[in-house]
């Protein structure tokens, strides 16, 4: 394959004051592929979509999306405190918002392509029965459907998805993992997928780059998530165990296990 | 009292000069108010504005004492309130009791700036209460000028001020400049809470600034319309407010609060009526379309 890679990232390296998250990390995402960034907290996985965002400067080495952050589309956790309640407008406003909402102007012109635009988003996701409601009256996993649609309407080289399925239930989770999966076979758009949960995504992940106290691991998720490779990483003994199908990560203390999300926010998604 | 309703009264007030410039005055505010006043609403911002318009009234108070124009010290008083709100209350947590803290320090300054002022009374309560009736032409291209600032400013940064304020972590990742938004936002609002104090006064800025847009979020969650009926809504309260007080020649304060209040629990019963509809209706069908 010779085809310029959608992410490509060279020895590179993000510290805080007294702390590196990781360095020398080189990988390169090729157009369409479906990569899963997992580890556990703080290991620096949502700080990797802030680099490629352009919100935060590497320490050492470079990062480059095809396309410019102009070319990024973006889902943020459902019903996280810091993504904000969204009220006072609808779903359809929400996704127009992702088309054009970071430009300065009224943005008259243009209207009736601008509407045709979010309407085909909203269509590709399966929102039009609620779009037009309210966005904070919706069901965590209407809103996600939005938020999909949001990220994509303006046609993005790479989507960015930060723990886009916490919170959902298990028929959300696969319904949005679907959706995402779909776009990038039909558009050939790039994913990186951040998540403390691999299951709902395995079957659409082709590489995964777990991050563990600054040490990582990339590869397809077989070779990765092994007993062998992740006990490494943790340098502490961790089992790996399939079960229909599912990858189940068991280790010597419960913060190796997937079952803890960050910004823990239960809430009853209806 | 039995002057309230004296239609004859009212008709040949509202002939005079002075009370058309009035009108003018507050005819210019509730467009610039009920245009700010959803965002205002959406990013919570209500006890911000009422910290900003008692230093409007600080400012206002010290422009008394030193004799310059009115309108001038409110301006001043209120954007130094903002950007100082602006500033220092910049963690979430932190804002609530930072705006109080100014607050009632920018209050208990202009109280003793008042105290060392000998002029009219009359002019002291004004500030407090709203005078608009003496408006002049000074103060009305004042406002014009104040009024076509906000509102240009407004139309340039209002789609990624808006994206900012109701999904801000997606704005941010979009590039939308957070922080430079928030502090000329704070500004706008300080210019507008200045028109404002000459109005309705200090005390009661609120009433145009938050209430119409409050009772406009109440019945649509469209920003347009949302918009369109807060400027609606404001123009009655305040035009509707003047128009009444005339007769009687009671302050108009007690006229505009009470039409805005009455517009507010009007829409809260709309919003609830439709409410009680759909949820019967509407849930089932909702429920099943996330899966």
């Amino acid at each position: 394959m010779t085809t310029r890679p959608a992410v490509r990232l060279v020895d590179a390296g993000l510290s805080f004051p007294g702390r590196t998250l990781w360095s020398g990390l080189t990988m390169s995402v090729q157009p369409g592929e479906f990569v899963a960034v997992l580890g556990p907290n703080g290991s620096g996985k949502s700080s990797l979509l802030k680099v490629l965002l352009g919100r935060l400067r590497l320490s050492t080495g470079a990062a480059e999306v095809a396309g410019g952050p102009d070319a990024v589309g973006y889902v943020p956790q459902q019903g996280a405190v810091e993504t904000g309640a969204a009220t006072g407008i609808r779903g359809v406003d929400l996704v127009g918002l992702g088309l054009d909402g970071q430009r300065w102007g009224l943005g008259l012109r243009g209207m009736r392509r601008r509407r045709q635009r979010v309407a085909e988003a909203v269509a590709a996701v399966g929102a039009e029965q609620f779009a037009g409601k309210p966005f904070n009256q919706l069901s965590g996993g209407e809103q996600q459907r939005l938020r999909v649609a949001q990220a994509l309407v303006g046609e993005p080289a790479v989507l960015l998805c930060d723990e886009p399925l916490l919170s959902l239930d298990v028929a959300q989770q696969q319904a949005i993992s679907e959706l995402i999966d779909r776009r990038r076979r039909e558009a050939g758009t790039t994913v990186l997928f951040v998540t403390h949960e691999i299951n709902p995504i395995l079957s659409y992940v082709d590489k995964v780059l777990y991050l563990v106290d600054g040490r990582f691991r990339v590869g397809p998720p077989r070779e990765v998530m092994t007993s062998a490779v992740l006990s490494e990483l943790y340098r502490a003994p961790v089992r790996v165990v399939e079960l229909d199908g599912q990858l189940h990560v068991a280790g010597a203390h419960s913060a190796v296990c997937e079952d803890e999300p960050h910004h823990v926010q239960q809430r009853v998604a209806g | 009292m039995d002057k309230f309703g004296d239609v004859g009264l009212t008709l040949d007030l509202l002939a005079l000069p002075f009370v058309q410039s009035a009108l003018l005055a507050a005819a210019i505010l509730g467009v610039v108010a009920g245009v700010i006043g959803p965002l205002i609403v959406r990013r919570q911002m209500a006890f911000a504005v009422h910290g900003t318009a008692e230093l409007g009234f600080t400012g206002a108070a010290a422009a008394l004492l030193l004799g310059v124009g009115v309108e001038y010290g409110a301006v001043a008083g209120a954007v130094i309130a903002a950007l100082a709100l602006g500033l220092l209350g910049t963690k979430a947590d932190e804002r609530d009791s930072v705006i109080g803290v100014v607050l009632s320090f920018g209050l208990g300054l202009g109280v003793l700036l008042l105290w060392f002022y000998e002029g009219r009374a009359s002019s002291k309560l004004g500030l407090l209460f709203g005078q608009v009736i003496t408006v002049d032409s000074t103060n009305l291209a004042v406002y014009a000028c104040s009024a076509v600032l906000v509102l240009g400013v407004l139309a340039v940064i209002y789609r990624p001020l808006l994206f900012a304020s109701v999904d801000p972590v997606v704005a941010a990742a979009r590039g939308v400049p957070v922080r430079v938004l928030t502090p000329l936002f704070a500004v706008l609002i300080g210019i507008t809470t200045a028109l404002g104090v000459q109005t309705v006064g200090v005390l009661l800025v609120l009433a145009l600034l938050v209430t119409p847009a409050a009772a406009a979020c109440r019945v649509t969650s469209s920003p347009l319309l949302a918009t369109v009926l807060s400027v609606v809504f404001a123009e009655v309260a305040v035009l509707g407010g003047i128009v009444l007080s005339l007769a009687p020649g009671a302050p108009i304060s007690a006229f505009v609060t009470t039409l805005s209040f009455v517009i507010y629990l009007v829409c809260r019963a709309i919003a609830a009526a439709r409410g009680r509809v759909s949820g019967r209706v509407a849930q089932p069908v909702s429920v099943p379309a996330g899966r």
